[in-house]
């Protein structure tokens, strides 16, 4: 049945399925200013709270009088870690085995710290509440280097006191929290050891933030009466979040509902616990009346989650002719004053294991040690799955290093090591198994079409121009070659918090022919409702249109472990089309009694069941629809709903080629991006133009980060980039027009074979934006320069290398 | 982010406003577009108890050209500096170097007196005043006076305005000649890198006069005679373009911040200075 006629084109195209590039059903709402977020939760005689912040880096707090900020008329209360001891809630568990202060106990450890929780009748009366608390400090010696932190005989965490061993294994100092270890240290040193060639080089992915435009916030209702606990907030994680609560709480879980409601863009930021979350809930159950926090920009930018901070020294060895043989990656992770990474349990450095990238490297070693500093806790996933924009751009500048080193074009040397089209399924050094790639053919396309040769024609003439004095314009082309890990994953060796990050979907037909699905996700801006809407069309052939996702309420979602890491389609996604298939496994029973044939004879066709080979006696699903619900039919329950739990047997490999070309001004330092091609392979592709969407946004913040986004502290651990006037959020004026293109390699384990895309441009751009500034200096010796590559950095770049005057 | 209470007035004319001013004293601020003042009130580096909105006030609105004189009042927005035809014909500097600031959102709302009197070293408005030789008119309750942009900032946030003195207007003489106006950022809504208004007169092939200012350099605007001084009777060749740049140079005095150190402002405050007399000099 395979062959499609002009009339089954048309009944699939009415379906809005798999491939369709249907219009976002949550922008009508979106963008008449009609979605609703958790700041616009409002309920009867709610309270709100806010915040007292540490402005010290390290220091003991002495004392705290509440005296005054209590005196304030509106004020509710003022907690502290002294009212929240008793319930055992002044400390809370981080997603990484670590605890974090829910408020200072006895010291804070970064700048922007919670000391104290005020409740006010108002926002207004919050803050002015806040300037009145007053905090005796005691000041102490400042670390913001996680290397000085190992040698430093100042301890940060005196409640690990004589702790030598972490969740993670052994601690080396008292300001280290862990050593992890992957592939094989010996083979690899003895590779290099004895490589015709070895690049080595050092790096720092600098400390940046997620920056979402919805700050983090909720609003805790703890109803005495019944005994239930709502808590709307801006969770990424909405049934963990759940969990976690009745743990801490002691409240049972099925009394404790979270809501995930409408979110204004997440990146990783809005997956961990923050303290806010705990003191609203606490301010709610003592008042008895809901709590309101919201955090402001700067509290964002300052306390909740970073992302990158990372020390990186690479070793890559190769023949002479550029086959690598071996690589060696040692990173120092700067974790901040708690380690609140959000990764799964297991992976401490996230996945960083996958930095030997889309090349076939036969040995390889990853060490990575975390250190305790001065500085806000996080090192979540921004917009990537775990560490993984931290390993691809470890490995694609690795490589431009060893094509210095050799003497070589930088697209030739990937070429050479790329991992063969028959080499997959793949065992990498580092323990992954890739599911599927074709990567010779993308590079060649991508190359291709940007005319690489012709690229590098004209840059070569530029250099030259340049060196007669005809112009002060360098012309940099960069490349960039990545493969991702996503769609965590598998249960047997990911979790989080002890749960295994499977993921659901739960579908009820209705009696007229349409549908709702719920799901363990949550959209935060990715445009579930219409992809998963699509998914489940292709499956149990309804429209699309009638169709309805909901995700991000406990109460009536199945359990998931949420949004991020690109596991949506390939986890929830591939959860849809297992229900989906339950669904039309007991159609397809239906279908048989109605025609009055064997389950045998009837067969699934777009939209309908048909007896095989008369195509004019059939049931569409909307007759099936309403006969599970007004027919008894022997053997059938009534209904037709169905769940899925799905466990992902491997994680997806989504990849892609980019090329950037970029004129810099020598003099002052401004990049320019002249074009910007990214060729994506995400599988199969279930709507282009939300894709496209997705790369779009994934790139902005990519050339965000490379060129100038950044949390930077000063010696004394002061944020200096606290405000968006300092921290680089681009605007339409900043972005450059992007080029889309795809190649589909479908993953053969996924039921739909896709792979997940909202992270690919971000993992894959911030070092095609590096690589092409770095490359415009490669003619005058440029080997390395860290990121951000903002004005002053790049004017530095050319000013070391004797461009100036 | 979320300012202390205060009182919220909204008088019809100046002397409304002038009395509040001297009734309340140091707890009293006008507002006008509010895009430097309420961020500070909500940053609550500005606790003002009484703010004075200065919207309803006529007086304070219009630009007028009469002949080649130039008044712009102070509540004249940004977006109007850009939008208003004969100004751009009269004076076109004023619309290229208004297109630089911050986005049209806060061209909107912010105005030409709040940028003058604010004396933040990184608006753009002081420096190009001081480079056209404005002449800022101010009333307070002794009656008017006029004081020239040049000698109107003395740090960071103080001018000479007392603080029972609100500014009315300013007034300069259309320019003749060439102008630029050349800024660097780092990106939309960005304060100046460094920042060169410039306005050259040609007089038979030679530069007759020339007018220079730098801004976000130091903690006040920078108008640098001693590099107009070197322009003066030359064709502005790359000779001159640099004792130019040295002269200007000698009279910068950037600190370090976030868009870098004091060597890359240096040498930026060079290169774009050089690129605005270059642009100037063509169009002069
Ligand atoms: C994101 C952003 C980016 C910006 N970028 C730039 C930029 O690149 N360049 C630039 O020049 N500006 C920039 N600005 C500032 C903007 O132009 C402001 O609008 C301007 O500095 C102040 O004008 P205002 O009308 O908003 O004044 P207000 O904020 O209302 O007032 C500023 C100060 O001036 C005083 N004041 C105002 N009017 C008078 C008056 N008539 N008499 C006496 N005192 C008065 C006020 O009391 C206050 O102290 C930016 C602002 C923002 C928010």
């Amino acid at each position: 049945m395979n062959d499609m006629t002009p009339e089954r084109e048309e009944r699939s195209a009415n379906l809005k399925g798999l491939g369709c590039s249907r219009k976002r059903v949550e922008d009508a709402r979106f963008t008449q200013g009609k979605g609703n977020y958790v700041d616009d939760v409002k309920m009867p005689g709610m309270l709100h709270g806010d915040f007292v912040r540490s402005p010290y880096a390290h220091a003991r707090v002495i004392s705290i009088n509440k005296d005054a900020a209590l005196a304030l008329d509106g004020v509710v209360a003022v907690l502290t870690a002294e009212d929240l001891a008793p319930l055992n809630l002044h400390w809370m568990p981080t997603l990484a085995g670590d605890k974090q202060m829910v408020l200072a106990d006895g010291k804070v450890l970064f700048q922007g710290q919670e000391v104290a929780f005020v409740v006010a009748r108002d926002r207004y009366v919050a803050a002015d509440a806040v300037e009145l608390v007053e905090v005796e400090y005691e000041e102490l010696p400042v670390i913001t280097d996680p290397f000085e932190s190992l040698k430093s005989d100042v301890v940060l965490r005196e409640d690990l006191a004589g702790q030598t061993t972490g969740p993670h294994g052994p601690r080396k100092h008292h300001n280290h929290i862990f050593t992890w270890e992957q592939g094989d240290v010996k083979a690899t040193n003895q590779v290099l050891d004895n490589a015709e060639v070895v690049a080595e080089e050092s790096m720092y992915y600098h400390r940046t933030h997620p920056c979402p435009l919805e700050t983090c916030g909720c609003v805790a209702s703890m109803d005495k009466v019944n005994g239930k606990l709502t808590l709307w907030g801006t969770f990424q994680a909405p049934h963990v979040v759940r969990t976690v609560a009745s743990m801490l709480s002691g409240i049972e879980e099925h009394n404790i509902r979270v809501i995930s409601p409408d979110i204004g863009g997440g990146f990783g930021n809005k997956v961990g616990v923050y303290p806010g979350y705990i003191c609203s809930i606490v301010a709610s159950i003592v008042t008895g009346v809901p709590v309101k926090w919201v955090e402001d920009r700067m509290e964002n930018l300052m306390a909740t989650a970073f992302a990158r901070d990372y020390w990186m020294t690479g070793k890559i060895a190769a023949t002479k002719e550029g086959k690598i043989t071996g690589l060696h990656c040692q990173v120092t992770a700067d974790h901040g004053g708690f380690d609140a990474c959000a990764d799964p349990t297991k992976f401490p450095a996230g996945f960083m294991n996958i930095c030997t990238g889309s090349y076939d490297i036969p040995v390889a070693y990853l060490g990575v040690d975390g250190v305790y500093t001065n500085k806000a806790p996080g090192g979540v996933s921004y917009r990537c799955s775990f560490r993984v924009t931290e390993a691809v751009y470890f490995i694609e500048r690795m490589i431009e290093v060893l094509a210095i080193e050799l003497n070589m074009d930088a697209a030739e040397l990937r070429r050479i090591n790329f991992i063969k089209k028959e080499q997959f399924p793949y065992q990498s050094a580092l323990g992954w198994e890739y599911d599927s790639g074709d990567y010779h053919t993308a590079w060649d396309k991508a190359l291709k079409t940007v005319d690489y040769e012709g690229l590098r024609k004209e840059q070569a003439e530029q250099v030259a121009a340049f060196k007669r004095g005809e112009t002060r314009t360098l012309m940099g082309i960069g490349l960039s070659f990545f493969t991702e890990i996503v769609g965590a994953g598998p249960v047997k060796n990911c979790d989080i918090l002890g749960m295994g990050m499977f993921d659901s979907c739960e579908i009820r037909i209705h009696p007229t022919g349409s549908a709702v699905a719920r799901l363990g996700t949550i959209s935060q801006g990715q445009g579930h409702a219409t992809t998963f809407a699509q998914i489940l069309a292709s499956e149990i052939g309804l429209s699309a249109d009638s169709i309805t996702i909901e995700e991000g309420d406990t109460d009536t979602a199945p359990y998931g472990l949420g949004t991020y890491g690109s596991r949506s389609t390939p986890v929830a996604g591939a959860a849809a089309a297992m229900a989906g298939r339950k669904i039309r496994a007991k159609a397809q029973m239906i279908a048989a009694y109605l025609l009055e044939v064997h389950d045998d004879d009837v067969e699934f066709d777009v939209d309908r069941f048909v007896v095989k080979g008369v195509p004019e006696r059939f049931k569409t699903m909307k007759d099936i629809a309403y006969a599970a619900y007004n027919q008894a039919i022997p053997g059938l329950e009534p209904g037709l709903e169905a769940v899925s739990y799905y466990d992902p047997p491997n994680m997806t490999y989504p990849f892609g080629a980019y090329v950037c070309v970029m004129d810099i001004d020598v003099d002052t330092g401004v990049p320019e991006i002249r074009r910007f091609y990214a060729l994506d392979d995400c599988g199969t592709r279930i709507n282009p133009m939300i894709i496209e969407g997705q790369v779009h946004g994934g790139l902005t913040e990519a050339l965000a980060v490379a060129l100038g986004q950044e949390i930077a502290y000063d010696k004394m651990g002061n944020v200096k980039t606290a405000t968006l006037m300092d921290f680089f959020l681009p605007t339409a004026w900043e972005v450059p027009n992007f080029e889309t293109d795809h190649t589909v390699t479908p993953s053969p384990h996924h039921p739909i074979g896709a792979k997940g895309v909202g992270e690919s441009p971000h993992v894959g751009g911030v070092p095609c934006f590096s690589n092409a500034v770095q490359d415009a200096f490669r003619p005058f010796g440029l080997r390395h320069t860290n990121m951000p590559h903002d004005h002053w950095r790049i004017w530095q770049t050319a000013n070391d290398l004797g461009l100036h005057e | 982010m979320i300012p202390a209470a205060f009182d919220y007035y909204r008088p019809k004319d100046v002397e409304g406003v002038i009395a509040l001013l001297q009734e309340h004293g140091d707890d009293a601020r006008v507002l006008a577009g509010g895009h430097s003042l309420i961020p500070m009130m909500k940053l609550r580096m500005a606790e003002v108890p009484h703010l004075i909105d200065l919207q309803d006030i006529a007086a304070l609105k219009g630009i007028t050209i009469d002949q080649d004189t130039i008044t712009i009042g102070a509540m004249v927005s940004q977006h109007e500096l850009i939008n208003h035809d004969g100004l751009s014909a009269a004076a076109p500097i004023l619309r290229e170097a208004a297109l630089q600031i911050a986005d049209p959102q806060v061209r909107y709302m912010g105005t030409v007196g709040g940028n003058i009197a604010n004396g933040d070293p990184g608006n753009d408005m002081p420096g190009l005043m001081q480079c056209l030789d404005a002449q800022i008119n101010l009333l307070g309750p002794d009656g008017s006076r006029t004081v020239a942009a040049r000698d109107y900032y003395e740090a960071a946030y103080m001018t000479d305005r007392e603080d029972d003195e609100i500014l009315i207007s300013v007034v300069f003489t259309a320019p003749v000649g060439g102008f630029a106006y050349e800024k660097q950022k780092r990106k939309i809504g960005d304060y100046a890198t460094a920042a060169a208004a410039v306005q050259i007169a040609k007089v038979d092939g030679k530069v007759a006069s020339a007018s220079i200012a730098m801004t976000n350099l130091s903690d006040v605007p920078v108008w640098s005679q001693g590099a107009a001084d070197e322009l003066a009777g030359s064709v502005c060749e790359t000779a001159t373009l640099k004792a130019a740049v040295a002269a200007m140079l000698g009279d910068i005095d950037p600190t370090e911040d976030n868009r870098g150190p004091v060597a890359f402002k240096r040498h930026v405050a060079g290169i774009i200075l050089t690129r605005a007399i270059t642009r100037a000099w063509d169009r002069a």
